[in-house]
């Protein structure tokens, strides 16, 4: 279902339909080569040994008898690492220390999250090599581990990193677990709540919660004796991977070439380094190509989930409903590093609103965990679970619809967003009347047969989404059809997506368009695949060289029919000479005329698409029905109705709209690390960290609107984040309203709704603010 | 992986001879879905690998009145069998939900009483069918009630060089109902966070328990026998009071930790009204055998 605004849409031939993906047949037939599936003449296998504390002293790593085992090739450990010092590198989604880029790779004196790599070895075989990390000896001292925001952010906090120093509101502190406190402030929020006629406060806990892609992650490196490395890895960052390589072991940018694999999942999850150097240091050391895989335990354990933290969310309305001030502090655990996606989460929590008076304080705090990575819509889901479930229950209080609350207060166009930039066209209040109108929102609830409770709850979410740097390049071949270049690993669709874009400026079917995603030697420089922003910024440099690949077929045909360029057109996949209109060649008939012309016609669409990819808000509705009697919540149905500005491919699209809301659900009910108190997570499988099953969910039905992107030349925003901000509020304000308690923590998993009954029972409220 | 040998003996005397050598080295193997998981997740090493799928005592489901099930039997046999199915639906409730149709075609309920985990779900229905566990040992054979044959997480009576042949299901008499439910967070791939197995014999007047029997997983160190919730039933009526009553006092029983699967006062909770459903479906299936 589709709903298009007022403004009159272009008209499409390619985009907005939904050919079959250009990856589809060797995705079926199982030939796709994912990380795992690289082979190589002469590899041998990797594995690395973690720590099994959270916090310890490396007294010592002796690898002696590992090295001298048969079938072993090489051992590696903190000291075969380069020492880097100190530097920023900004990765879009994540802003990485490159020392500390290393040490996260491999420990350097010190682990500091369970799962921290302290020696590596490289065998014959897999079994030879975790054979051989048995004989490898670790002498650890452990030390206390931090693993809560009131223990990181204690006065007399175990400190984990001595040469930490936080930035505090521009003030830089030395001895601190607090990387980093910023402050985001409009107007005069106290005066505000001091003569608001209703001011509601709550805090929330929020649970940290894993990307759960279903490919581990897989590196393979191959040092040549000329000091060339190779990298084969599942990545959704090639060349992040290149530069952070290349400064991590010291070595020349242009002598590392990624080869992006296959990628089963990402989610802002494979973005960082993790196995690549210490492949590569072990290929060096042995002389071997070296595949290291990690299993699912140390993907759970040693990479980044989204960050978990607590949020204070305050706000106060006049007598009409109307926000006059906000106010939110965000305290995100980093995990080992820091990190957290603060300044999103203070973009995201409040951007559904116009809030004329605003404050937001967030602190980014380290502990001894893994360092969290990006997850889709970094750090916004946490922030909005507690902005749209405070909404939710400040309607309850002022007795007024949440609906017509969303709309009176809605950010538009030309509203301040709370940390300052401006909102150009946007799609927030078409999603809220998307729902209005859904068939969803028409139906009744309906009463459950056997005594369960049943509520209907509702949240909006918004993700801004990035441009940055994309490079295409595209090349005609002689049979009209076109080959096209790109550095995104696809993890969304993005090849067809990206293909499909250049299609539309030639006017060929999708298929006439051949896309394939390349290493870092072989297109020029692309930013990573996250931030929404694949379709958007590369489909730009797409279009980009498809429209210069036009203008030079246009001298070329000009060159036949003895005109000026200027005189020839191009529609509809036709030139045509308009001075002497019976002159015409389609496309292909032009393409097989290159070689007499003046040669081959590739063209490059290198772009730095400045802004933001137009931002795409979503409102999402769901019914859950509660038993009261074992606390389990099943969702009943889910409608996500999203901004994407224009849907290039509404399969992917409505795709993206489900998956992030099944991800969001995870979040809601039942994801979360379950951490014993020195730092070990309990439930690293996927059998206990609990992501919901085709089982657990019903049919989500997905609304496209299209609110044209002004940024883009056929609309496009960038759509793939946002579907996982509103799901945790919304579950939550439907359960809610089934159960009459609010929930104030995720997961909302069944022991916790027991829990919350119980008090309700006891007269107890839950909430702790 | 420690490498380890495999041996697949065509008689119980050469099973248990591998095992007498080789002690807590060695595991008899059924469909492997409990111990390969745990060889590769390192939680221990074995020298040898005893696969009793060749080995007839192990293999063969027999239904005559009684019901005797090898121990290597997948879970799949049990529940297609329609006349296992129509006589024992508080088994099949068991059988049924030990993961999905791949493991259920390898998977066997004497390997889940073997692996003795306190969340296994094939152990309550075995309770409250009076089940006997039949071992093979070097002293020759031995018979164990399945209520007393897990010692702890993990842990069996099973001595060195003994194995599990078969279980040994008594018939159901008439008036006996019998029924297992588990709760889960989500509708698959979970351990249970509680499980209750009740079983309940009416007497000829159709109304009033006989007798009943009430067994509890996960909220304890092994599969649990509620004894006294158990012998409250006798002379009761079969009434939704009596149920609950039953509920409260299994849930005195337990004796559940907290963990990442649930809260001890959760699975409490969950006693109680598990012992409540199941002791209904088993009062309709007894209703239904009369």
């Amino acid at each position: 279902m589709s709903t298009t605004a007022d403004r009159p849409a272009q008209e499409f031939k390619v985009v907005g339909s939904r050919p079959v993906r250009h990856d589809g047949v060797d995705k079926v037939l199982g030939r796709a080569q994912y990380g795992a599936d690289v082979k190589l003449s002469g590899l041998i296998h990797g594995a690395v040994l973690r720590s099994p504390y959270a916090h310890a002293v490396i007294k010592k790593v002796d690898v002696s008898r590992a090295e001298a085992a048969p079938g072993v090739f090489a051992a590696i450990t903190g000291n075969d690492m380069p020492v880097t010092a100190p530097r920023l590198v900004d990765m879009m989604e994540e802003v990485t220390n490159l020392k500390w880029a290393s040490e996260r790779v491999m420990a350097h004196g010190k682990a500091v999250y369970r799962g921290h790599p302290v020696a590596a070895v490289a065998a014959v075989d897999q079994n030879t090599a975790l054979e051989a990390l048995k004989l490898i000896e670790v002498e650890y001292e452990p030390l206390e581990a931090v693993i809560s925001l009131e223990d990181a952010m204690k006065p007399d906090a175990v400190i984990i990193h001595d040469d930490l120093v936080g930035d505090h509101l521009g003030e830089k502190v030395p001895h601190t677990n607090i990387a980093e406190h910023t402050r985001t402030e409009f107007g005069d929020p106290e005066a505000a709540f001091a003569e608001a006629a209703h001011v509601l406060e709550r805090t929330y806990t929020i649970a940290r919660a894993h990307q759960g892609y279903i490919e581990p992650h897989s590196s393979t490196a191959f040092w040549s004796p000329d000091d060339k490395i190779s990298v084969w890895t599942t990545t959704q960052a090639p060349f992040g991977v290149r530069s952070s390589m290349a400064a991590v072991l010291k070595v020349p940018l242009s002598d590392v070439r990624v080869v992006p694999t296959e990628i089963g999942g990402g989610f802002g999850g494979k973005i960082g380094l993790y196995m690549e150097p210490l492949a590569a240091v072990l290929s060096r050391k042995s002389g071997r190509p070296v595949k290291i895989t990690m299993d699912r335990k140390s993907v759970f354990d040693a990479t980044g989930p989204g960050p978990g933290g607590q949020v204070t969310a305050k706000m106060g309305v006049d007598k009409d409903g109307k926000i006059v001030a906000a106010t939110a502090t965000i305290r995100y655990m980093a995990g080992a590093y820091p990190g957290s996606s603060i300044s999103a989460a203070t973009a995201g929590i409040f951007a559904c609103y116009k809030v004329p008076n605003v404050r937001i304080d967030a602190y980014d705090v380290v502990i001894n965990m893994s360092k969290t990575a990006a997850y889709r819509a970094p750090g916004t889901p946490q922030a909005t679970f507690a902005s749209e479930s405070l909404v939710s229950e400040l309607c309850e209080t002022i007795g007024m619809d949440p609906m017509e609350f969303h709309l009176l207060n809605a950010a538009e166009e030309g509203t301040r967003r709370p940390d300052g930039p401006v909102f150009p066209r946007i799609g927030n209040v078409a999603c809220m009347e998307a729902i209005h109108n859904s068939d969803h929102f028409k139906s009744e609830l309906g009463e459950s047969p056997d005594g369960k409770l049943r509520g209907r709850g509702f949240a909006s979410g918004y993700w801004n989404g990035g441009g940055n740097r994309s490079s295409v390049t595209i090349s005609v071949n002689d049979d009209g059809v076109v080959s096209l270049v790109e550095g995104n690993p696809d993890i969304g669709g993005t090849r067809t997506t990206i293909a499909m874009q250049a299609a539309e400026v030639f006017g060929l079917p999708a298929h006439d368009v051949h896309p394939t995603v390349v290493d870092t030697d072989s297109v020029g420089y692309n930013d990573l695949t996250a931030g929404s922003r694949t379709t958007y910024a590369s489909g730009q440099a797409a279009i980009e060289a498809a429209r210069q690949v036009v203008e030079e077929i246009k001298k070329r045909v000009a060159m036949i029919w003895e005109t000026e360029p200027e005189n020839v057109s191009f529609e509809d996949s036709v030139f045509q000479n308009k001075v002497a209109p019976d002159q015409r060649f389609t496309f292909k008939e032009a393409a097989g005329k290159l070689g007499q012309t003046g040669g081959p016609v590739s063209k490059t669409g290198a772009v730095n698409v400045r802004g933001s990819g137009g931002g795409s808000f979503a409102a999402h509705l769901c019914d859950v029905e509660v038993d009261p009697e074992t606390g389990k919540v099943q969702i009943l149905r889910y409608t996500a109705a999203q901004d994407a500005g224009k849907a290039v491919h509404p399969s992917y699209v409505e795709g993206q709209f489900q998956g992030g809301a099944a991800q969001g659900i995870g979040w809601a009910l039942n994801e979360e690390y379950y951490t014993s108190p020195d730092g070990v997570m309990q439930n690293a499988s996927f059998l206990d960290y609990r992501m919901p099953t085709a089982l657990d969910l019903p049919m989500i039905d997905a609304i496209v609107v299209e609110v044209p992107n002004t940024n883009h030349p056929f609309g496009v925003r960038g759509i793939g984040e946002t579907s996982i901000v509103p799901p945790a509020p919304a579950v939550g304000n439907a359960i809610a309203d089934a159960i009459g308690v609010r929930m104030y923590q995720t997961p909302m998993n069944p022991s916790r709704i027991m829990e919350a009954l119980a008090n309700k029972r006891n007269g107890k409220n839950g909430h702790q603010g | 992986m420690h490498p380890f040998i495999y041996v697949a003996p065509r008689t119980l005397d050469e099973a248990v001879a591998v095992l007498e050598q080789h002690g807590e080295r060695a595991r008899p193997f059924a469909g492997g879905t409990d111990v390969l998981v745990q060889l590769r997740g390192g939680r221990f090493d074995l020298d040898a690998i005893v696969d009793m799928k060749g080995v007839p005592e192990a293999t063969t489901l027999e239904l005559n009145g009684s019901l005797r099930i090898g121990a290597a039997v997948p879970c799949y046999q049990v529940y297609e069998n329609s006349a296992v199915a129509a006589a024992f639906p508080g088994l099949i409730d068991a059988a049924s939900l030990i993961g999905g149709i791949q493991i259920q075609s390898r998977a066997s309920l004497g390997g889940n009483l073997c692996n003795a985990s306190p969340s296994a779900d094939g152990i309550c229905p075995l309770i409250v069918h009076s089940t006997v566990a039949v071992v093979r040992g070097p002293q020759g054979e031995r018979r164990v009630p399945v209520e007393e044959f897990c010692t702890g997480p993990g842990a069996t009576v099973l001595e060195r060089g003994e194995l599990l042949v078969a279980l040994e299901v008594p018939a159901p008499a008439r008036g006996f109902g019998a029924a297992y439910q588990r709760f889960i967070p989500r509708n698959e791939m979970d351990i249970a966070v509680a499980g209750v197995g009740s079983a309940l014999t009416l007497d000829t007047d159709g109304t009033t328990i006989a007798s009943g029997r009430i067994a509890l997983a996960a909220v304890g160190p092994t599969p649990l026998f509620a004894a006294k919730a158990s012998a409250f039933l006798a002379g009761k009526p079969a009434t939704p009071e009596t149920f609950a009553e039953a509920g409260e006092i299994a849930s005195t029983e337990a004796t559940p930790i907290g963990d990442m699967r649930g809260t001890a006062e959760h699975r409490v909770e969950l006693v109680k009204v598990l012992t409540r459903r199941t002791l209904a479906v088993a009062l309709g299936r007894a209703q239904a055998n009369r």
